[in-house]
């Protein structure tokens, strides 16, 4: 603990360059055609690179000052903190709380304003996830060039240490159940999509990193990964344009508020939080699988 | 409701719906579907344009039950639609153009991806064009960006990662600037929608009560899309990043990303700020100045670059400077003219990043200038696209690159201390164009020499066509421009109302 | 001048906010390692997002879940912060995926996370090569 402490003080004073903690890790050396072969000599780039940065360095601080104080500023020009009659608490917040149980059915006005009130924004929202997806995939896929990978031997085994196994073995489960009661309560208590989704990949991260993200990448398929983002997503754009269409030609939607308070009330929000949820749990563990393996 | 009114929302979804498909499919469905997409989108773009142009009224298109300060909503004037139809058509055409290069550029197993990518730009972009929430648009820029840094990393090889890493750092402060604008504006004001915003603002600004936080506010997100869009002092990214780019990446990131977030400037100063309010903050003089620096200053790194796809992405960013300099007059006169600017570098500019790539590849993929000489021999199709290109930038009458030019020195006469910057601005940029543009026309067809090593190249369809109905446009452009004239002043009438 | 000190010291959070948007745009700017400048990148947003969440708080409101525990209250907080804070939130995790994605690439391919050392590669390697 001392030690980790001191790296951690060492740290906080700037001493470790974290670049050179990762240059200590054997990573594998790419092939010929990829290296960087210097056409100048590295003195010279280095000269310029040094005039250049004070230069920069120069400009930014001057850049960073000014902005600093104009947004402090115009920070103390805002209305006050906690203030009741700032111009924020109008008739539109008031409505998200007052009507907002009667209209959408659900009980948490977080989640009814974001699913219902304001609705293309999540739609957004999730293609955010599913776009960042996209680009991760693209940059830690190997192409033409097949890179070695670290192997097993570089990281921890934690399936060996008996503690850390059969705590898994029971926390998994547990996580399980309180990521999809986090997920299906959206509506009526904190919560919903977004964090009961995070919740989910956790505990599939979990099973990756102690049995090890081969037999991880047996059990949750690459294909059911993006299958089921795909489904939830379009679920997502499909339902949400009928109900926009619908709403725009006056036609009133299947799905209506119910009994605020019970589980299946709400219309429309509780299937969007299962695809929200679905979205970001497979889009997280697509992440750390991508970052850990290099393939899904 | 007509159904009609309903295709800004349709072509955004399915865009975001082809996206997805095309994540699971095999990679041939993806560009079948992509350019299935484009296509539509063209089509219901035009429509809803004709649509508007016979009601010579806009609409705005409720999203959910719920009416305005509550709900999401989206809107088209005429310029809305107009600029989706340009985004589309011009996107179709760099998809099939660069098809090639596509192939070649990136890895197989990537290559839906790119698709993926190029999908969720469209959709994106289209978003950018027709919302009427600042919270919308700031989700939606995010998808653009990611998307736009799809298209350039997707590229194997070469320096791509290097400018990735460049256009994301300037990207993030871009946005990043736009969103705590977007947080002071909703804190002074509690609106998110354009109408209700424009209205909280007015109000505001007449009371004078916290008249610094929307003046910092106005200043943040003008500076994040400034940013975005490549604008003079902040344009370090756009060379790399459109140089490094596969071709079709090229002429997308050039021909319309830059444009959305232009676009998008455009429709908060006049829909959700207020052009009033907006001038008052004399957040104008800044982009005049900004448009007139980067018209200069880009086009002298231009005649310093060294590569052939360099020059042209410094001439971007030169272009740009046009835009924002119109922006930056703060006239109806002076926006038209920014208008025309943007329809004239968006058909101009991928026909040269098209024709210039191909005349590299008939010189074995180099780019220098000396490899490059007789390019216009080997290539006929390319060489003559590329010279109508550069003819047109440099702003030769009768080619679309005179338009915009004549339209700001017009304004320019009428404007007051901002005259002489501006024409001034005018006569060096055009000058140093015909330095770059012209030299670099005449490079290419020089005789080659006698013991040249590039064999001639016969073009495919796909290689030239895509140019040919760019060039065409430009010269119908340039030749009979009154009707486009005549729409975009409608347009902004529109938009101001 | 003094009557803004006051209102800087009422507004307090804004400050803070302020101070920590400020710390990592400096550092997404100043710093030369490509890691740091992510680090950078999710302080600053961390400062956009307390500054946001601080917008909709009211003194003495509840967490607006209309549940019956809370049903006796007079008054719950703006919602409306609440959902932009999770957007960005969302739209920052992706942001920082991405970054690190490219972070790491950049390290197998160029061996260095030195920002200017990367620039210079970029104008001193193969040049007149296929771009």
């Amino acid at each position: 603990m001392a030690n980790s402490d001191s790296a951690f003080r060492r740290w906080l004073r700037g001493e470790v360059d974290l670049s050179a903690e990762l240059r200590t890790a054997e990573m594998p050396a790419p092939p010929e055609g990829e290296r960087y072969e210097p056409r100048h000599h590295p003195a010279l780039i280095r000269m310029i690179a040094r005039q250049s940065h004070r230069l920069y360095v120069a400009l930014v601080a001057v850049l960073c000052v000014v902005l600093f104080t104009v947004l402090l500023l115009a920070a103390a020009n805002l209305p006050a903190y906690g203030d009741a009659e700032a111009p924020t608490n109008n008739q539109v917040s008031e409505r998200y709380v007052n009507q907002g149980v009667e209209e959408t059915g659900a009980l948490n006005a977080v989640a009814g304003m974001m699913l219902d009130y304001r609705a293309f924004n999540t739609l957004g929202e999730s293609f955010v996830l599913f776009a960042a997806l996209c680009v991760v995939t693209v940059l830690m896929t190997r192409g033409r060039r097949k890179h070695p990978l670290p192997s097993e031997t570089d990281y921890a085994d934690y399936y060996a240490d008996p503690i850390v196994h059969t705590m898994c073995k029971v926390i998994i489960p547990v996580i399980l159940v309180f990521g999809v009661y986090v997920l299906v309560n959206g509506h009526l208590s904190p919560g919903g999509g977004f964090s009961g989704g995070a919740i989910l990949s956790s505990a599939l991260i979990i099973y990756a990193m102690v049995w090890g993200d081969e037999r991880a990448h047996g059990a949750i398929r690459e294909s059911t990964v993006r299958r089921t983002a795909a489904l939830a997503l379009g679920f997502y754009a499909v339902s949400k344009t009928c109900s926009f269409y619908m709403a725009a030609n006056g036609l009133t939607g299947v799905a209506s508020p119910g009994v605020p308070g019970r589980i299946f009330s709400a219309g429309l929000i509780l299937p969007l939080n299962v695809a929200v949820g679905l979205v970001v749990c497979c889009t997280m563990y697509s992440f750390y699988m991508f970052f850990r393996r290099g393939a899904l | 409701m007509s159904l009609v009114q309903s295709f800004p929302l349709f072509s955004i979804v399915l865009g975001l719906l082809c996206a997805v498909v095309c994540f699971v499919t095999p990679k041939q469905w993806g560009r079948r579907i992509t350019l299935a997409l484009l296509l539509a989108s063209c089509v219901m773009q035009g429509w809803v344009l004709r649509f508007c142009y016979g009601n010579q009224a806009g609409y705005t298109y409720q999203l959910g039950h719920y009416p305005a300060p509550w709900g999401s909503e989206i809107t088209a004037g005429l310029l809305e639609p107009g600029l989706g139809l340009l985004c589309s058509a011009v996107m179709l055409l760099a998809v099939i153009g660069g098809g090639r290069h596509i192939g070649h550029d990136v890895a197989d197993g990537k290559q839906h991806l790119y698709w993926v990518a190029v999908d969720l730009t469209l959709s994106a972009l289209l978003a950018m064009c027709y919302t009427n929430d600042i919270f919308t648009a700031y989700v939606f820029i995010e998808i653009c960006t990611i998307s736009a840094c799809a298209l350039l990393a997707v590229r194997e090889g070469g320096r791509s990662l290097i400018a990735s890493v460049r256009y994301m750092v300037f990207a993030l402060i871009g946005s990043s600037l736009f969103l705590i604008g977007v947080v002071f504006t909703y804190a002074v004001t509690g609106q998110l929608l354009f109408p209700q915003l424009r209205e909280a603002v007015a109000a505001l600004w007449a009371a004078g009560t916290y008249r610094f936080a929307m003046t910092v506010a106005i200043a943040l997100m003008t500076a994040g899309l400034a940013v975005k869009s490549g604008c003079f002092p902040f344009h370090g990214w756009l060379p790399d990043a459109h140089s490094q780019a596969t071709t079709a990446s090229s002429c997308i990131l050039s021909g319309v990303i830059v444009k959305g977030y232009a676009v998008l400037l455009i429709k908060i100063i006049y829909r959700a700020i207020g052009a009033e309010v907006f001038m008052a903050s004399g957040a104008q003089h800044v982009l005049l100045l900004l448009g007139i620096g980067g018209m200069v200053g880009c086009s002298i790194d231009a005649i310093f670059a060294k590569r052939l796809k360099v020059m042209i992405a410094f001439s971007s960013a030169a272009q740009i400077g046009y835009l924002f300099m119109g922006i930056g007059m703060g006239t109806a006169a002076g926006l038209t003219a920014a208008l025309l600017q943007i329809v004239n570098h968006a058909i101009t500019k991928p026909m040269l990043f098209l024709s210039g790539s191909q005349l590299a590849d008939a010189s074995h993929g180099r780019m220098d200038f000396p490899s490059l000489r007789g390019a216009g021999h080997r290539n006929v199709p390319a060489g003559i696209l590329f010279t109508i290109g550069a003819v047109s930038m440099v702003g030769v009458p009768l080619l679309a690159g005179f338009i915009p030019k004549l339209y700001f020195a017009r304004e320019a006469f009428t404007l007051g201390w901002q005259r002489w910057p501006v024409l001034l601005g005018l006569a060096v940029s055009t000058v140093l164009n015909v330095l770059y543009f012209l030299y670099t026309a005449v490079l290419i067809w020089l005789p080659q020499e006698a013991d040249c090593r590039f064999k001639p190249v016969t073009p495919h369809w796909d290689e030239f066509v895509p140019g040919f109905v760019l060039a065409g446009l430009n010269v119908a452009m340039g030749i009979h421009p009154g009707p486009l004239v005549a729409l975009i002043e409608k347009a902004v009438a529109l938009l101001g109302r | 001048m003094g009557a803004m000190f006051d209102h800087l010291l009422h507004n307090y959070e804004e400050a803070a906010a302020i101070a920590l948007l400020s710390i990592g745009f400096c550092m997404l700017l100043f710093d030369r390692n490509l890691l740091k400048k992510v680090i950078g990148l999710d302080i600053m947003n961390s400062g956009v997002f307390l500054l946001l969440a601080d917008r909709g708080y009211i003194a003495g409101g509840k967490a607006p879940v209309m549940t019956e525990a809370a049903a006796e209250a007079t008054r719950y907080v703006n919602p409306i912060p609440a959902g932009l804070v999770l957007v960005g939130i969302v739209v920052s995790v992706s942001m920082s995926a991405l970054m690190l994605a490219l972070t790491v690439r950049v390290y197998q391919t160029y061996r260095t996370l030195d920002v200017d050392h990367l620039y210079m590669l970029m104008s001193h390697r193969r040049k007149g090569g296929r771009a």
